[in-house]
């Protein structure tokens, strides 16, 4: 019980710390709708995507880039901010700190947790509200459309906060972790169908990408936000909600053993 | 009798061969305020890190409030305040903001209001902790050591940075904290800080416990023996002897009048501190000649 509200509290802390780091809510809180409106200015003018071969229907470029970008800012949320963060906070005494104190561990992830998934809630909700009324995209009706769009984004949201955990142990300094961490993240998105299109990748790039969550994570978000004759163009020629359920599954266990593995408030006798 | 709160028995660290702590034992009584003095590198830091649960020793039985550190729970921290040797970071939330939320980790907190005005930061209040001075940051420490009414209180070098009127302001907030009770263990180079607050002090040099006991008994009565200086004929002379009036009597009838330049002192904890730190330094190194 304690442990929860402690929990609840180091939420409303740690949500308070974000908002007032400027650096942070820029390249990861207003990353993935600046990236949308540069692609869709950029290619304004070049048509739409998936016409027909009359040259009817298709979807604008900035629909098109929708979805990656939805999964983009999952991705950062979790993974990139976490592991930055975790690894500062290692650095500059803040664990060794928090480690000294009666608060459980637990809480101090429910803290990062917590504030990942408030975050992100908002900041997918103004990535949405920027593409509808910005660039005039059109957003799915059907309930059942919200439905999936609701379990992946929070599963994929929990699995990157949780991966991001596990990977924070990989900088050795508060320092380096920007370094380490962001090109890690910033291929993913380059081979996970985020910035280029994920059927249009080679085949073997497609396999490899596959091995991580972020293509999972794009490829729901796409059967969300794209119209269903899209489903074609998809290496397997289906959604496939089954496997990305699967493959988040199997990386939110790999991340929590790495967490368990891994984490310690401090690096003892180093 | 009631078990001291820390209870250190043979305690041993090693780094590879290095002997960080080489077997040094002591206990600090209910209550009371314990030096741990040293020049850098002694062991004393790694010492007060074993204490807390930061560090594993190698060997040795070490209890802090009847727990083994290296398994300490929450509990067991609760009733515990740390004051680190570096500040911690974060920097993006107020003095009050930051006080408020670790004073929810403790059970029975004191009052944040309170502990911010003790620290002597009433002004800095609502204050970005980034936007303070470092002395000022380490008030912050310290406020945070407190704020959890601990029994047992870890102070290592804590008031680096204070300008002096910061230093009297904490010395009488440590002061304030002995008559609750409160047990504390510091370490500080200031030697005058330890000689006000302590009541009792060790010396680790080079890992090792060079001595223990009460302030005013610490280096052995040899090393207390007054001094008396005065001028003769231009020239400054010293003598160290434990009568020294009768030494004062004898310079003043054989002056006919007033000494010039008369002075007898004792020696500072700080003058003996650094005659045993010496002597242990030279006969290390002649003992590493002679090998």
């Amino acid at each position: 019980m304690r442990t929860l509200q402690l929990g609840a509290s180091r939420i409303g802390y740690e949500l308070k710390v974000y908002f007032r780091q400027g650096d942070t809510v820029f390249f990861t809180f207003l990353f993935p709708i600046m990236m949308l409106s540069i692609f869709a200015v950029a290619f304004s003018t070049s048509g739409n995507i998936g016409t027909a071969p009359d040259g009817s229907g298709g979807i604008t470029v900035a629909s098109f880039y929708v979805p990656g970008m939805v999964a983009a800012g999952m991705l950062l949320s979790g993974v990139q901010n976490l592991a930055v963060d975790i690894a500062a906070e290692k650095g500059d005494g803040t664990l060794k700190r928090l480690g000294g104190t009666p608060l459980p561990v637990f809480s101090y992830f429910m803290g990062k947790i917590g504030m990942v998934l408030l975050s992100s809630v908002l900041q997918v909700a103004l990535l949405l509200l920027v593409a509808r009324v910005a660039f005039n995209v059109e957003l799915p009706s059907e309930p059942g459309r919200w439905l999936t769009f609701a379990w992946v984004f929070l599963f994929g949201v929990i699995t990157s906060c949780v991966l991001g955990i596990a990977l924070s142990a990989l900088p050795r300094t508060g320092k380096s972790a920007t370094a380490v961490i962001i090109p890690l993240v910033l291929v993913l998105q380059f081979i996970s169908g985020v910035y280029l299109n994920f059927s249009q990748l080679p085949g073997w790039l497609q396999n490899f990408a596959s091995i991580f969550p972020l293509k999972w994570m794009a490829q729901g978000m796409r059967s969300v936000f794209l119209p269903a004759s899209f489903e074609a163009a998809e290496p397997s020629g289906s959604w496939d909600l089954g496997l990305v359920a699967l493959v988040l599954g199997v990386w939110l266990v790999v991340g929590l053993a790495l967490c368990k593995m891994t984490f310690k408030w401090i690096r003892k006798d180093t | 009798m009631t078990t001291s709160p820390v209870q250190v028995r043979d305690l041993q660290k090693t780094y590879g061969s290095f002997k960080a702590v080489d077997g040094i034992s002591f206990d600090i009584h209910e209550g009371e305020t314990f030096a741990l003095l040293g020049p850098n590198g002694a062991g004393k830091s790694t010492t007060i890190e074993i204490l807390e649960g930061y560090r594993n020793r190698t060997s040795g039985d070490v209890q802090v409030l009847g727990v083994d550190p290296a398994h300490g729970g929450l509990d067991w921290k609760a009733q515990l305040g740390i004051v680190l040797q570096s500040t911690g970071e974060s920097g993006n939330v107020s003095v009050v903001e930051q006080l408020t939320h670790f004073a929810a980790y403790y059970p029975q907190p004191r009052n944040v209001a309170d502990v911010i005005e003790a620290v002597g930061l009433g002004s800095k209040a609502t204050t970005r902790i980034s936007k303070l001075s470092g002395g000022q940051r380490r008030r912050v420490d310290v406020a945070l050591g407190i704020i959890g009414r601990p029994k047992l209180l870890f102070l290592d070098e804590p008031t680096t940075g204070f300008d002096p009127e910061a230093r009297r302001q904490f010395w009488d907030l440590i002061n304030q904290l002995k008559a609750e009770g409160t047990t504390i263990l510091l370490t500080t180079h200031y030697l005058d800080e330890a000689a006000t607050l302590a009541d009792r002090a060790g010396v680790i040099v080079g890992g090792k416990l060079l001595d223990i006991g009460p302030i005013d008994a610490i280096g052995g009565a040899g090393a207390r023996v007054p001094l008396v200086r005065w001028r003769q004929d231009g020239v400054v002379r010293s003598e160290r002897t434990a009568e020294p009036a009768a030494l004062a009597a004898r310079l003043y009838a054989a002056a006919g009048g007033e000494v010039d330049g008369l002075e007898i002192t004792r020696p500072s904890l700080e003058d003996i501190y650094l005659d045993m730190v010496g002597t242990h330094s030279a006969a290390l190194k002649t003992a590493e000649e002679n090998a």
